[in-house]
């Protein structure tokens, strides 16, 4: 599919492009106007080439399945919707835990790395000890090695330790995010120096420090890293598939793919657990658009 | 668990040299080194536990037969797990869909995204329109991303096979049940999933070139395809690099989307790396085996990560 259409959208910002070499001399006011024109046309029709997989997905949740089941054409066509595929879900009980254990293995995941990682990063970023160079390569050791390529180790860890099957096995591994340390480093590196030294004349010790004056002043990073943590845990399918295997435990993702076959032609029903899975990360990203975008680009950028 | 004795050893060494230390350091910042450990022992302990101590272990238990049926490491193996592993047509087959995968999804993942940055960029109102619409399936779930892809690509009465059918196509047996296509339908919802991504790191980096330049550009006569060319595309390429090695980089922990599209089928022609592994250590039981299967993977993330580090540093010496 993409394969097809790769040459023809390449194409367009050339075309496109084209008439606003005049946007800012002036003359060619009109042509920048076009330009314009041109490419929000050509980003709405891209943008709703994005939406409709999400809204399909929507309408096939609100459509019966008996009429899911018939194909797309007939879901497009059918004009009657209803909550029901989302009511038997609520009903069925099964999602409120996989609430629970998505919403609490991400709560207290994000927390912990968020302390965590902000007080390493306090350490790197504001002290000076014997060893910080050594701690600095390990952390950028740590960037290195994906957490997913251990997923057989750190299996046999929690198999060893008892934890498996508990929603330890799910947060502990996810707690030492690496990237989360240098994110909050980059920060406390633009934090000046004088704020912290006349914290200290006045007799603060570096806990103080780190607590009410640092800190405080780190409401976009550690709201940043919060949503990021949080995001992350909730999607994870890997580790909690493996490490949960109690169904009264198990995470959204991992409820899903366990229920996937068994729901067979009940189309609708699946497409609405789909959209309740990510229901909870959708009024997040509503309300915390910006954090989330700044998250990314900084874990991006400086990672 | 081990990592309290290590870091208290090395807290202790620091004070016998605090006498020696102090003095290059500010008066405001004597006596740090303890405090500093206790800083970092939180983060420490898990980083030890669950980052460090796992590969380490990973790298000894690729050297023995290690089960999970018996306890311990199991018996000494030697390079035979590497020695297995590197001589396996599935491991290579893996290793081929990896990159297969990775080949479908670059491309458009970093050709799209900043043609979307570039157009997005230039218009002032509305663009949380098409940051909603480019960004929010990259928050998704993976399990909610494959759930709506497989079902578009349900045979003859899914939403593509509709559409090929309008075209007055003939749709087929569906994307996902042959071997030929199905690693295409992965890269189609893995494209579709991730372009946000991109998209948003482009925007940051359209919106830190100054307007000067484009300014100065027109001024000279400039067409607006030879300023992306000679500014944008340049001064973005350091974003370039960076989309495509850690598009690379997910590209080889790619698993989620194929254990839930297509569990790796038909036959295994979507089997990934991640994939074998579990497979090997989870349904075979066979930790030493999947362990240097881990390894091998390691070794190649890390090889791109190092270039990576490489390259970074060499673009942004040019740029200062």
């Amino acid at each position: 599919m993409s394969t097809t259409t790769a040459p023809s959208r390449r194409k367009s910002p050339v075309s496109a492009a084209a008439p606003a070499a005049g946007r800012t001399s002036g003359k060619t006011s009109i042509n920048g106007r076009t330009f314009t024109i041109v490419s929000v046309i050509v980003l709405i029709v891209f943008a709703i080439v994005w939406l409709i997989p999400s809204l399909f997905a929507l309408k096939t949740s609100l459509t019966d399945n008996g009429t899911a089941a018939l194909g797309a054409t007939n879901i497009l066509k059918d004009w009657n919707p209803t909550l029901h595929s989302y009511a038997s879900f609520f009903q069925a009980g099964d999602i409120w835990n996989w609430y629970f254990a998505s919403g609490f293995t991400s709560v207290v995941t994000a927390i912990l790395t968020v302390l965590f990682a902000s007080m390493a990063a306090f350490a790197l970023s504001r002290l000076k000890f014997r060893g910080q160079n050594v701690v600095f390569l390990l952390i950028i050791l740590g960037i290195m090695i994906p957490g997913q390529v251990l997923i057989v180790p750190i299996f046999q860890e929690l198999n060893a330790t008892n934890l498996l099957n508990t929603y330890w096995s799910v947060i502990f591994p996810q707690v030492p995010a690496v990237i989360a340390v240098f994110i909050f480093k980059q920060f406390f590196d633009g934090i000046p120096k004088e704020l912290e030294e006349a914290a200290r004349i006045d007799g603060a010790g570096i806990w103080k420090v780190y607590w009410s004056v640092v800190m405080p002043l780190s409401r976009p990073v550690i709201a940043a890293v919060t949503i990021l943590t949080f995001v992350g845990v909730w999607n994870n399918l890997l580790l909690p598939l493996f490490v949960l295997s109690n169904p009264n435990l198990m995470t959204i993702p991992v409820g899903l793919a366990t229920v996937q076959g068994s729901y067979g032609l009940r189309y609708a029903d699946i497409q609405a657990g789909a959209l309740l899975a990510a229901l909870p990360l959708i009024i997040l990203y509503l309300i915390f658009q910006r954090q989330i975008v700044e998250g990314v680009t900084g874990s991006g950028l400086k990672g | 668990m081990t990592a309290t004795p290590a870091l208290g050893r090395t807290a202790a060494a620091r004070t016998t040299s605090e006498v020696r230390s102090t003095k290059r350091f500010s008066p405001l910042s004597r006596g740090d080194g303890r405090r500093a450990w206790l800083f970092l022992a939180p983060f420490g302990v898990f980083y030890l536990a669950f980052l460090l101590g796992p590969t380490v272990w990973m790298l000894v238990s690729s050297f023995f037969n290690t089960s999970t049926v018996h306890a311990g490491l199991g018996s000494f193996a030697g390079f035979k797990n590497y020695g297995e592993m590197l001589t396996r047509s599935d491991f290579w087959s893996s290793m081929w869909h990896t990159l297969q995968f990775t080949i479908y999804t670059t491309p458009p993942l970093v050709i799209l995204a900043f043609f979307f940055a570039v157009l997005t960029n230039r218009i002032r109102r509305g663009q949380w329109f098409f940051r909603l619409a480019f960004f929010l399936p990259y928050i998704l779930p993976s399990a909610t991303i494959s759930l709506i892809w497989v079902f578009i690509f349900t045979p003859s009465s899914g939403l593509f096979a509709s559409v090929q059918s309008a075209l007055g196509m003939t749709p087929g047996a569906g994307v996902l049940a042959s071997p030929n296509t199905a690693m295409i339908g992965v890269a189609v919802a893995t494209v579709w999933w991730t372009l946000g991504f991109n998209f948003v790191l482009y925007l940051a980096g359209l919106q830190e070139i100054p307007r000067e330049l484009y300014e100065a550009a027109a001024v000279d006569g400039a067409t607006t395809w030879n300023q992306i060319r000679y500014i944008t595309l340049p001064l973005l390429s350091r974003t370039t690099t960076l989309v495509i090695l850690l598009q690379i980089v997910a590209s080889l922990k790619i698993f989620d989307q194929v254990y839930l599209m297509t569990s790796g089928g038909p036959g295994i022609s979507t089997q990934v790396a991640l994939g074998l592994i579990t497979n090997t250590g989870f349904t075979d039981d066979r930790i030493g085996a999947a362990s240097a299967a881990s390894v091998l993977l390691l070794i190649v993330i890390v090889a791109i990560a190092v270039i990576r580090q490489i390259i970074d540093t060499r673009l942004a010496r040019k740029d200062a």
